[in-house]
């Protein structure tokens, strides 16, 4: 039997606004194997970074379980959910929010620590500290910085570093590289590789960008307006795309060589928001093969071939 | 050497200007900040100086008939009083109280409000919306309105002017605190703080309470200003401190029926009250530019 | 007038701001030029400089702080700097104007899209109001919506219509120059998609000189014809997209592909360059580059390079150079 760190099951979280139900996650269902880096991949909007604070428990589900290494989280309250916590970590997009303004470096990295009673005094704490600052490369030297001295490359780093604090086996990375620059995001990309491969991490890795998630990826999956439309190993996602929606995305991304423009498939419209969504694929409005049976009713995952997984009625003839 | 450096904690080795320093550095940099806090510090030290070389007996309430009503001289230089009391002292014994009133009743303000404020807004639902709703109807009252409802149900003394003047500051904290803790709420590392297994209620004051204090200060501030405009109305309406105390409203309201004839009696405490005030709302505004991150560094 | 004027002309230019304790130098003396019709994609990290060079080509430096210590820009043959400020405002607009990344900042909420469309027509050409709402419909269904949408705000569009919104109205007056700011990182990838998709075609339609500014060399690959790499406020390369693309010639246009995951060879570990860029209130005396440089030697911490011609489209800013046979990793693998 495959070692599971993470099994979500039928996970749905339904917001309430004036306007009508969002079906934010709608029925997302998948495993991860401990040591081993899920993407998920979608657009702004599809409910990516909602189901990962729903997995960390920090939005409660409407509905579904989620099992982090064979016992329930859903429900879990007070002291249970802080113990829980210890193990699943979370990574954030902005690293200009993301760490408390008004605390040194010190103060921000060595907090964890003292919560969870990892460190006892003073001194423990701040040797774990600089440990930490020397595992994620920050110099030494920055131990009494704030936040507003670090550029947004060593913010991240810090904020890794206090995600890394409780050694967690799985966390979950909020487009942690979106808002770094190039040379910078390498940098990032490259330190959460060796942490993996050093500390057998399992990620989440959620972000719009194609070209990382690939980069990073053991396996993706595609979210489209609150839903896994396509989920499968990362080359089987990038040789075989079968959703429509994928393939879409695939051709957008802008490839940095010259001649390299293939087939661009370009979409009509834009994404919509899900609110009381009808039961019909999400996709067939902007979908170029949509057929009345895809207005008709919504598609379920099923395996096309091993291992990968289709929402979609047309599949087959992809 | 090297191994001296070592036994140094990391955290003390690369000590530098805190961020207190920095702010600090930033109001040194504001004219009208400096001033007023110059003036700030005078009153404080006139108050603090009045209170140890004056005899209260003596140079401040005792009469002496045979000097009332002298125009400003050398030898009275804020002239004297009906009584024969030195304006002078008594205007100076009386910072005392105008800032002893400001800052107890503003401190009453702050602690009540902003714990309601923080409760308010990071918590929210219903019992934010209960805190909210109260807080609005008490603002809806004029605030000297319900200070004299306060003072007249509770009876004149000094305590219950500050008391009445601290629960009509009440709402202003309120709504500022709940406003900034909303900003802040929802910021990520609030989310991170959660994350790492932070208990609520460390959150709230951890996090979250201590990125809110810009407004808070300066609130602060400028609230000291309006308690002590406050505290002089109530005195001059015959509300606050009882005579013969000297404080600033009392003596204003003394001084009125001899406006025409000696103006020097209205005069000198208006003026007492007017640059403290300034002083004050000067210190306040410097502050608001100073505690600002979004102006650092600009000009 | 000449036939082969360049519309765009840059000169030596150097901007600073000023600020109370520290001068951040942006831009160094920089200098390029554009042809009619190309389009030069301006790339280059967070603070290299890019967007202050797009500024000064509108004479729109803030000042303060910003200050234009040195250098001239010519847009289609008119020295700007030399304008008064009536005039140059004419000169916005209909010689030159510019594309914000932020489509949900740069229009005005207040008003409606058909209002801000005609608003610019009518500052520019002498029309009647009903003409002026003409041609905005005009551009909205060239821009790709519908022009029944011209009485509404801009927050009932999203974020892609509202970015068309306001390239149709940098694009109303015809001008000879656009400067687009990073107009799409804004954006979803399929909205990204249609949006460069809907570029390149009225680029090529009026044959407007666009100088793109952006980060992304995916997107540079795509639209562009030329490309000049910006590094701590200088131009480090300067060349066709074929020289720089597959030339490549300086050590830091080599470390920004490198930093690139390529969907091609996934899995692969990622070659960031090493550190930061330099702190640009304190620049270092010699080549900015020289501290992250791989290839760097003892002249490079101490003389800050030139832009030399390699070829007649190709310029690099790199004393390596210097030293016979000299050639950086990527282009080993290439030759």
């Amino acid at each position: 039997m495959a070692d599971n760190i993470l099994e979500v099951r039928n996970l749905k979280k339904y917001f309430k606004t004036h306007k009508g139900q969002v079906h934010a996650v709608d029925d997302v269902s998948f495993t991860l194997e401990r040591g081993r880096t899920l993407g998920v991949v979608g657009e702004s909007g599809c409910g990516k970074s909602t189901l990962g604070r729903v997995i960390l428990q920090l939005i409660k589900p409407t509905s579904g379980s989620v099992l982090f290494n064979g016992k329930e989280v859903t429900g879990l309250k007070g002291g249970d959910l802080r113990r829980m916590r210890k193990d699943m970590q979370m990574i954030f997009q902005d690293p200009f929010s993301s760490i408390d303004p008004r605390r040194t470096v010190c103060q921000i990295i060595g907090e964890p620590l003292t919560v969870h009673g990892i460190v006892k005094n003073r001194a423990e704490r701040e040797e774990r500290v600089l440990e930490l600052m020397k595992t994620v490369g920050l110099a030494e030297r920055l131990i009494n910085a704030y936040p507003h001295e670090l550029d947004g490359g060593r913010r991240q780093r810090v904020g890794i570093a206090c995600a890394l604090a409780v050694e967690p086996g799985f966390i979950v990375c909020d487009e942690p590289v979106s808002a770094l620059d190039v040379s910078i995001q390498a940098q990032i990309l490259n330190l959460l590789k060796e942490m993996q491969r050093k500390r057998g991490l399992s990620y989440m890795f959620i972000t719009h960008d194609l070209s990382v998630v690939n980069h990073f990826s053991d396996d993706i999956a595609v979210m489209y307006l609150g839903q896994i439309v396509e989920m499968t190993t990362a080359e089987a996602l990038f040789d075989h795309p079968t959703h429509p929606y994928t393939q879409a995305l695939l051709s957008a991304i802008p490839i940095p060589e010259v001649g390299a423009q293939r087939q661009r498939i370009i979409l009509n419209g834009e994404i919509s928001s899900p609110i009381d969504p009808p039961d019909a694929c999400r996709f067939a409005k902007r979908c170029l093969y949509a057929t009345d049976q895809c207005r008709q009713k919504c598609p379920s995952l099923t395996e096309v071939r091993p291992g990968h997984r289709v929402a979609c009625w047309r599949a087959n003839e992809f | 050497m090297e191994a001296n450096a070592k036994k140094v904690p990391a955290s003390r080795r690369y000590a530098k200007r805190s961020q207190a320093g920095e702010i600090w550095h930033r109001l040194m940099k504001n004219k009208g900040a400096v001033l007023g806090l110059i003036l700030v510090v005078m009153i404080v030290a006139i108050a603090i100086g009045s209170g140890i070389l004056l005899d209260y007996d003596e140079d401040v309430i005792g009469q002496n008939i045979s000097q009332r009503l002298k125009a400003p001289s050398w030898e009275h230089p804020f002239g004297t009083d009906a009584t024969g009391r030195d304006m002078m002292y008594r205007i100076f014994y009386g910072a005392r109280y105008s800032l002893i009133i400001g800052v107890v009743s503003v401190l009453i303000a702050l602690v009540i409000g902003v714990t309601l404020g923080v409760v308010a807004g990071y918590f929210g639902g219903p019992v934010g919306e209960v805190i909210m709703r109260v807080s609005d109807a008490l603002a809806a009252i004029p605030s000297i309105l319900m200070a004299i409802a306060i003072v007249s149900a509770l009876g004149q003394s000094m305590f219950n002017l500050m008391l009445a003047i601290g629960i009509t500051s009440v709402p202003q904290f309120v709504r500022i605190t709940h406003a900034a803790t909303l900003t802040v709420r929802n910021q990520e590392y609030v989310e991170q703080a959660r994350c790492l297994g932070l208990p609520e209620w460390k959150i709230m004051f951890v996090h979250v309470l201590p990125n809110c204090l810009s407004p808070i200060i300066v609130q602060t501030t400028l609230r000291v200003a309006s308690a002590i405009i406050s505290a002089s109305s109530l005195s001059f309406l015959g509300l606050g401190v009882p005579a013969p105390a000297p404080e600033w409203g009392g003596l204003l309201s003394a001084g009125r029926k001899y406006i025409r004839t000696h103006s020097y009696l209205t005069l000198f405490p208006g003026l007492a009250i007017m640059v403290t005030v300034l002083a004050l709302n000067l210190l306040g505004d410097g502050l608001r530019d100073a505690l600002d991150p979004k102006l650092k560094g600009k000009k | 007038m000449e036939h082969n004027e360049p519309i765009l002309k840059i000169e030596d230019l150097t901007v600073h701001y000023e600020l109370e304790d520290e001068t951040v130098e942006a831009v160094n003396g920089i200098s390029l030029e554009l042809g009619k019709g190309k389009v030069l994609g301006l790339v280059g990290e967070t603070g290299a400089g890019k967007t202050t060079t797009g500024l000064a080509c509108l004479r729109l430096i803030p000042n303060p702080p910003g200050v234009v210590k040195s250098g001239k820009v010519w847009v289609n043959g008119t020295d700007i700097y030399a304008l008064s400020d009536k005039e140059m405002n004419r000169v916005r607009g209909s010689e030159v104007s510019m594309i914000f990344q932020d489509p949900m900042t740069s229009l005005n909420p207040a008003f409606t899209v058909g209002e801000q469309i005609a608003e610019s027509v009518q500052l520019h050409e002498n029309v009647t109001k009903q003409e002026a709402y003409e041609k905005a419909r005009e551009m909205l269904e060239l821009v790709g919506i519908p022009a029944s949408r011209i009485g509404e705000y801009p927050h009932q569009f999203s974020g892609g219509m509202r970015q068309r919104v306001v390239i149709a109205i940098a694009l109303t007056c015809n001008p000879k120059l656009l400067i687009a700011d990073e107009p799409t990182t804004a954006l979803d990838v399929t909205i990204q998609a249609q949006v460069l998709e809907l570029m390149k075609g009225l680029i090529r339609k009026y044959g407007t000189s666009v100088v793109m500014i952006t980060h992304d060399l995916g997107i540079v690959a795509e639209v562009c014809d030329e490309v000049a790499v910006m590094y701590a406020g200088s131009i480090v390369e300067r060349g066709t997209l074929v020289d720089v693309f597959n030339r490549t010639l300086h050590p830091y246009t080599e470390g920004l592909f490198n930093s690139l995951p390529n969907i091609k060879r996934r899995g692969e570990d990622l070659k960031p360059i090493p550190g930061l860029m330099p702190d640009p209130t304190n620049l270092p005396a010699g080549c900015a580059f020289a501290p992250r440089c791989a290839y760097a030697t003892e002249a490079c911490l101490k003389e800050r390079p030139k832009l030399e011609k390699v070829s007649d489209t190709h310029w690099c800013a790199c004393l390596a150079y210097r030293n016979e046979g000299f050639h950086i990793e990527r282009s080993k693998g290439k030759e």
